[in-house]
C-alpha cells in the first residue's frame, strides 16, 4: 500500500524518501513522485544531457552530409593533415582517461587522489586547446585559410565548432571544481554533477575523433 | 443563439466558398498552350475529389455542430473506440491517396523523361533582371560560355572565339517556340536563383546559378504570351517580365533571325 | 556506484529543494527573471503577442501595397521615410526593396518568434508542469535563461530594421546567393547578418525549451500517469520538442554556414562563376572569389529543418483541439491511440518529405519522386485525426464557449488547408502552382491559421490557470466570427489567383498581362485582410481587461478532466499547496454513464465502470 506521498520539492520539507518498494523499486523518488513508468527514477539532469548530445550529433550530422555532397565536386584539393592533430586527439583522449580516473578516486573518497587526477585532466584539456590554435597556425603558415577550398573550409569550420562546443565544456568543468571544493558539502558531495560533466567530456572527445576520420580518413 | 452558431458553423465555410467559386470561376487555371495537358486534367480530378471531402465534411460539421448541442435532457453518448471504424477510414483514404500518388508519379515520370532528339534548343539564363535567350543557329550548337568573360555587352558570358559562337543568336526578354515541334529549353542563371515561368505552357524550372538545368514541352498553339520570374531574385524581381511569341515551325529560324538584328 | 550516485541525488534533492523552498518575493526574481514555469510561459506568450502585432502589421503593408501598387501611401510614407519615396508634392510609393523586407520579415517573425512561441514555449511552459503533475519543468534555471535568450533574438531581428541598409529581405527562407552576397539585394547587407544571429538566439533557446520539455515530459510524470493516460496537449508538447532537438540542427550549421559564406569568402553555397551586375565576382587573382559552392545544399539544409518546423507549429493546436472539444462537448475523444499514433507518424514522416518544397529546384527528379510519396503519405494520419474529431462530436452535446468556436475552427481550417495539400504534393500539378499564391493559401490555412486558432482556443480555456480570471465570453465570440469569417476571406480566394499564375513576392502583380485581371480579387483578400487585422483590437481588448478585471474563476470552470483543474486559478508556487494528485485515468472521461457527474477528472478514485483507458 502506498504510504503519505512526500514531495521531494514541497515547500518547507526536506526531501529523502526511501522507497525500496517503490514502482521502480529503485530507491528515492524523483523531483515529483514516481510517474508511470520506470523511467521516473532515472535523474533528468542525465536525461536531459542526452537529449542536448542528440541535438549536438544531429547537428555534426548535417555537417557531414554537407561534406559527403560536396566531397563530390570536381574542385576537391586535399588538405594535408598536420601530425599535431594526432598529438592533440592523443592528448583529449587522455584527458577523458584522467577524468574517468578521478572519478573512481572520488568514489573511493580518495580526496588527493581525486586532485591530481583532475589536474592531468586540466592539463590534457590544455594541451589540447593550445594545440588546436597551434594547428591552425601551422594551416596557415602553408597557405591554407578558412576560405582556401572546400576540404580546408570544412575542415576549419568542423574543428572550430567542436572546440566552441568545448569551450562550453571548460566553463562546466570549471563549475564542477568549485562545486567539487565546496567545503559545506560531504566529501561524497558533487558526484551527480561530476559524472555528468564526465559523459559530456567523453562525447566531446569521441565526436574529436569523428571529425578527424571525416575529415583526414574518410 | 447557441443553435444557430453550431449550424454557421460548417455552413459558413461552405457557403464562402461556394459563392466564391461562383463568382470566381473565371480564375482557373491560364489558358493552356502547350502538351501538358495531364497536368490540367490531375488539377481537375484533384479538385474534384477534394471538393467532394470538403463538402462532406464541412456538411458533418455544421450538422454536428447544429444537431448536439447542450441543452437540458440532452445527454452524450459514451462510445469512443472502434477498431473496424479506424480501420476502414485509414485504408480508404490511404486507397485513394494512393491512387493519386500513382498517377502523380507516372505524370512526373513523364515530364521529367529525356527529351525527344528532334527538340528545338533554346538556352535561356536569368540574370538580375532579365532573361537572355540564346538559340544555337544553323549549326545546332551553342558556343561556350565563360562567365568571366561577362560584360556590360556580354551578359551571359559567350566566348566569342568559339566557332560554335558566331551563329548563336541572342535576344532579351523574347523567346520564340514553334508551334507542335518539341522544344528543350536549358535554363542557366548567371546570379541569384531565378525561376523560368510560363504560366500557360505549364512550364516551371528554377534557374540555378552553378547549373545548367534540362526541361522539354511541346507548344500546340499560336500566339503571343508570358515569361514571369518565379522565385525571389531581388528589387526587380516584380518586372523580370518577357515575352513568350508561338510561330508556324517553319518560320522559326527567320523569325528569330529577324529579332535577333 | 549506485549507492553513492543514490547519495548524490539526494543530496542534489536536497540542495534544490532548499533551494526551492522560498518562492522569490522581489518583484525582479518573481517576474522578471522568474524561473516558475508559469511566469516563464507568460512571458513568453505576450513577447510572441506583441511581436505577431508588429508581424501582422507588416503584412497589411504588404496587401495594400497587393491590392493597390500606385496609392498614395501619404501619411504612412511620411512617417517611414526608409520604406517610402515620395513627398514635396509627389506622391508617397513604396519601395521595391522596403517590400522585400515586408515579406521576408512577416514571414520569420510570424513562423518563428511568433507560432513556434505562443503555441509552444508559452503554453507548453504553462501547462506541462500542471499536466504531468510536477512542482515545475524539469530545469527551472535552464528555462528562465531560455525565455531571456528568446527575447535577445526579439530585440536582434526587429533591431535589423535600422541597421544598415534595412531588414533581411531575401524572403524567410533566405535562399543563397540572394542572401550570401552583399550586393544582390539591400537587406542582404548587415540585415542578412542580423537575421542570422536572431535565428542563432532563436534556436538556442528553443533547444534548451525543448530539452526541458521532453525530460520534464518522460521523468516527472506523477504517479498513474503513463504516457498513454497524458492528454493530446502534453504529446503534441513531447513531438514538438523531439522535433525540434532533432531538426533545429540543420538550420543551425547552415546559417554558419551562410555566415562563413557572407563574410569570409568560403564557398558552401555559392558556386563559381557568379556575375553581379554583369561584373564577375572575381579576386585580385582573377579567379571566381568563390567556387564549387551549391545553392541547393542551403535548400536542403533549411528544408530538413522547415518541414517539421510547420509541424510543430501545428501540432499543438492539434493537441490543444482533442482537449477544448472534449470538455466543450463532454464526450470522450474517439480513438485515443489512433490520434497519437496518427501524430506520431505525423513528426516522424515530417522528417522525410522537405523536398516537396523543391521539385522544380533542379534536383534529381528521382529524387524528388520519393520526397512525393512521403508527402502524399502524411496526408492519411492528417485525415484520420479529422475522422477521429468529427467522431467525437457525433452524438456529443456541444456548449458553445469560446474556446469551443476556436477548438471547431482549428478542424475547419485542418480539412481546408489539408486538403489543398493534395494538390500540391502532386510534383507535376506543383510545377504550376509553386510559388504561387496557392501555396500561400495553403500554409496560411492549414499552419499559421491552425497555430493562431490554436492559441485563441487556449487562450480562451487556460486562461483561468494563467491570471486566475475568465476572459469575457461575449467578446470572445465576437472576436472569432469576425476573425474565422475574415480568415477565410482573405486566404480561400488566393487559391483561385495562385491557380490562375500569381507568383509570390511580387511588388506589382499588374506589370504582368495575365494577372490584371486578378485585381478585384486582390482588392477583396485585403479588404478581408485588414477587417481581420482591426479585429484583433477585441483579442487585445479582452485580454488585457480580462486579466485584470475578468470575473474571477474557481479551480475547475469548465468541469474539465485534467490535473491543471485540480488546483487553484492561478496556481500557487510549487502548483499545488499539498501533495500532487495521483492519476486513474485517461483525461477523457466525459458523460460515463455510471459516474455521477459528466466527467470523472484524472485524480479521483477508481470508477465500478470504466473505460479502460
Amino acid at each position: 500500500m502506498a504510504t503519505e506521498i512526500l514531495d521531494a520539492r514541497a515547500p518547507g520539507r526536506i526531501p529523502v524518501v526511501e522507497r525500496p518498494d517503490g514502482p521502480a523499486g529503485r530507491g528515492p523518488i524523483a523531483h515529483g513522485d514516481d510517474g508511470g513508468g520506470p523511467s521516473a527514477a532515472f535523474d533528468p539532469a542525465q536525461f536531459g544531457l542526452w537529449a542536448f548530445l542528440g541535438t549536438v550529433t544531429m547537428l555534426f550530422i548535417g555537417f557531414t552530409s554537407a561534406y559527403i555532397v560536396r566531397r563530390t565536386g570536381m574542385d576537391w584539393r586535399p588538405l594535408p593533415l598536420p601530425r599535431l592533430l594526432w598529438w592533440n586527439t592523443a592528448a583529449l583522449l587522455l584527458s577523458s582517461v584522467a577524468l574517468e580516473v578521478a572519478r573512481r578516486r572520488r568514489a573511493a573518497l580518495d580526496l588527493s587522489g581525486l586532485r591530481v587526477w583532475l589536474g592531468a585532466t586540466a592539463l590534457m584539456a590544455g594541451l589540447f586547446v593550445a594545440g588546436q590554435f597551434q594547428a591552425w597556425r601551422l594551416l596557415r603558415a602553408l597557405g591554407f585559410f578558412l576560405s582556401s577550398n572546400p576540404h580546408s573550409s570544412f575542415f576549419y569550420m568542423l574543428s572550430g565548432v567542436h572546440l566552441f562546443h568545448l569551450g562550453g565544456g571548460l566553463v562546466w568543468f570549471a563549475l564542477v571544481l568549485y562545486r567539487l571544493r565546496g567545503a559545506r558539502y560531504a566529501p561524497a558531495a558533487g558526484g551527480r554533477t561530476l559524472s555528468l560533466f564526465a559523459t559530456y567530456w567523453h562525447f566531446l572527445g569521441l565526436l574529436w575523433v569523428y571529425v578527424l576520420f571525416l575529415i583526414f580518413v574518410f | 443563439m447557441a443553435k444557430l452558431q453550431g449550424l454557421l458553423f460548417g455552413l459558413a465555410t461552405l457557403v464562402l466558398v461556394v459563392v466564391a467559386t461562383f463568382y470566381f470561376t473565371k480564375t482557373w487555371l491560364p489558358p493552356l498552350k502547350s502538351d501538358r495537358i495531364a497536368i490540367d486534367h490531375a488539377l481537375a480530378i484533384t479538385l474534384a475529389v477534394t471538393g467532394l471531402v470538403f463538402i462532406v465534411t464541412n456538411l458533418m460539421l455544421a450538422w454536428f455542430g447544429y444537431a448536439y448541442q447542450d441543452g437540458p435532457g440532452a445527454k452524450a453518448a459514451y462510445w469512443h473506440d472502434s477498431p473496424r471504424l479506424e480501420m476502414t477510414w485509414t485504408l480508404v483514404t490511404a486507397g485513394i491517396l494512393a491512387i493519386f500518388l500513382f498517377n502523380a508519379l507516372s505524370l512526373w515520370a513523364k515530364v521529367t523523361a529525356p527529351p525527344p532528339a528532334d527538340a528545338v534548343l533554346i538556352e535561356v539564363t536569368g540574370q538580375q533582371f532579365a532573361w537572355n535567350v540564346r538559340y544555337p543557329g544553323k549549326d545546332g550548337v551553342l558556343g561556350k560560355t565563360d562567365h568571366l568573360q561577362a560584360s556590360q555587352d556580354n551578359p551571359i558570358g559567350l566566348v566569342k572565339d568559339d566557332p560554335a559562337s558566331k551563329d548563336d543568336l541572342l535576344l532579351l526578354n523574347q523567346i520564340y517556340l514553334p508551334k507542335d515541334k518539341p522544344v528543350r529549353v536549358q535554363v542557366r542563371s548567371m546570379d541569384v536563383i531565378h525561376s523560368f515561368f510560363l504560366p500557360n505552357f505549364r512550364v516551371k524550372q528554377d534557374a540555378m546559378p552553378g547549373m545548367t538545368i534540362d526541361i522539354w514541352f511541346t507548344p500546340t498553339e499560336l500566339g503571343d504570351f508570358e515569361i514571369a520570374c518565379a522565385e525571389h531574385c531581388g528589387l526587380g524581381h516584380y518586372r523580370m517580365r518577357g515575352a513568350v511569341h508561338v510561330v508556324p515551325a517553319a518560320d522559326l529560324e527567320k523569325t528569330v533571325a529577324e529579332a535577333a538584328q | 556506484m549506485e549507492g553513492e550516485e543514490r547519495m548524490a541525488h539526494t543530496e542534489a534533492h536536497a540542495a534544490e529543494a532548499h533551494a526551492h523552498d522560498h518562492a522569490p518575493t522581489a518583484f525582479i526574481w518573481k517576474y522578471v527573471f522568474s524561473k516558475d514555469h508559469k511566469v516563464i510561459g507568460i512571458q513568453y506568450y505576450v513577447t510572441a503577442m506583441l511581436m505577431a502585432l508588429i508581424a501582422g502589421l507588416l503584412a497589411m503593408l504588404i496587401r495594400v501595397q497587393l491590392a493597390w501598387p500606385e496609392v498614395n501611401w501619404g501619411i504612412i510614407g511620411k512617417l517611414l521615410p526608409m520604406g517610402f519615396q515620395g513627398g514635396d508634392g509627389q506622391p508617397y510609393v513604396m519601395n521595391p526593396e522596403f517590400y522585400a523586407m515586408l515579406f521576408t520579415m512577416h514571414g520569420t517573425i510570424m513562423v518563428f518568434f511568433v507560432l513556434s512561441t505562443a503555441p509552444v514555449s508559452g503554453f507548453g511552459n504553462l501547462l506541462i508542469p500542471l499536466q504531468v503533475g510536477a512542482r515545475d519543468m524539469a530545469f527551472p534555471f535552464l528555462n528562465g535563461l531560455s525565455f531571456w535568450t528568446f527575447f535577445c533574438g526579439c530585440v536582434t531581428i526587429l533591431t535589423s530594421f535600422f541597421v544598415g541598409a534595412g531588414a533581411a529581405a531575401g524572403g524567410w527562407t533566405s535562399y543563397p546567393p540572394l542572401s550570401a552576397l552583399r550586393g544582390a539585394v539591400p537587406g542582404s547587407q548587415i540585415g542578412q547578418t542580423f537575421w542570422i544571429i536572431a535565428m542563432v538566439f532563436f534556436i538556442a533557446s528553443f533547444t534548451m525549451g525543448g530539452l526541458n520539455f521532453v525530460t520534464t515530459i518522460i521523468n516527472l510524470r506523477t504517479k498513474g500517469l503513463s504516457l498513454l493516460r497524458m492528454p493530446l496537449t502534453l504529446w503534441s508538447m513531447f513531438l514538438v520538442a523531439i522535433l525540434g532537438l532533432l531538426a533545429f540542427p540543420a538550420l543551425t550549421g547552415a546559417s554558419l554556414m551562410l555566415l562563413l559564406d557572407r563574410h569570409f569568402g568560403t564557398s558552401f553555397f555559392l558556386p563559381t562563376g557568379l556575375v553581379l551586375n554583369n561584373a564577375p565576382m572575381v579576386g585580385a587573382n582573377g579567379q571566381f572569389v568563390h567556387q564549387g559552392g551549391s545553392p541547393l545544399l542551403w535548400q536542403h539544409l533549411f528544408w530538413f529543418l522547415g518541414h517539421p518546423e510547420v509541424y510543430i507549429l501545428m501540432l499543438p493546436a492539434l493537441g490543444f483541439t482533442s482537449d477544448i472539444l472534449t470538455t466543450f462537448c463532454r464526450k470522450a475523444l474517439f480513438g485515443y491511440k489512433a490520434m497519437v499514433g496518427a501524430m506520431i507518424a505525423i513528426s516522424g514522416l515530417s522528417f522525410i518529405v522537405w523536398g516537396h518544397h523543391m521539385f522544380v529546384s533542379g534536383m534529381n527528379p528521382h529524387l524528388a519522386m520519393a520526397f512525393a510519396v512521403g508527402t502524399i503519405l502524411i496526408a492519411v494520419p492528417s485525415a484520420v485525426k479529422v475522422f477521429n474529431w468529427l467522431a467525437t462530436l457525433w452524438q456529443s452535446r456541444i456548449q458553445y464557449k469560446t474556446p469551443m468556436l476556436w477548438g471547431m475552427g482549428v478542424v475547419s481550417l485542418f480539412i481546408s488547408g489539408g486538403l489543398s495539400g493534395v494538390w500540391l504534393g502532386q510534383s507535376a500539378p506543383d510545377i504550376q502552382l509553386h510559388d504561387t499564391f496557392f501555396v500561400v493559401a495553403h500554409f496560411h490555412l492549414i499552419m499559421a491559421g491552425a497555430a493562431l486558432f490554436g492559441v485563441f482556443g487556449a487562450t480562451a480555456m487556460w486562461f483561468p490557470k494563467m491570471f486566475g480570471r475568465l476572459m469575457n465570453d461575449t467578446l470572445g465570440k465576437w472576436h472569432f466570427w469576425f476573425t474565422f469569417v475574415t480568415y477565410y476571406g482573405t486566404f480561400f480566394p488566393m487559391h483561385y489567383i495562385g491557380l490562375a499564375g500569381h507568383m509570390r513576392r511580387i511588388y506589382d502583380p499588374y506589370q504582368y498581362e495575365f494577372l490584371k485581371n486578378l485585381a478585384p480579387l486582390n482588392h477583396f483578400i485585403t479588404i478581408s485582410a485588414l477587417i481581420l487585422g482591426a479585429s484583433q483590437i477585441i483579442f487585445f481588448v479582452n485580454f488585457f481587461w480580462s486579466a485584470f478585471k475578468g470575473q474571477k474563476a474557481t479551480e475547475n470552470p469548465w468541469n474539465a478532466n485534467g490535473l491543471e483543474w485540480t488546483t487553484s486559478s492561478p496556481p500557487p508556487h510549487g502548483n499545488w499547496p499539498g501533495a500532487i494528485p495521483e492519476v486513474h485515468r485517461w483525461p477523457y472521461e466525459y458523460s460515463n454513464p455510471s459516474a455521477p457527474k459528466d466527467f470523472v477528472m484524472q485524480h479521483e478514485p477508481p470508477l465500478a465502470v470504466e473505460s479502460g483507458h
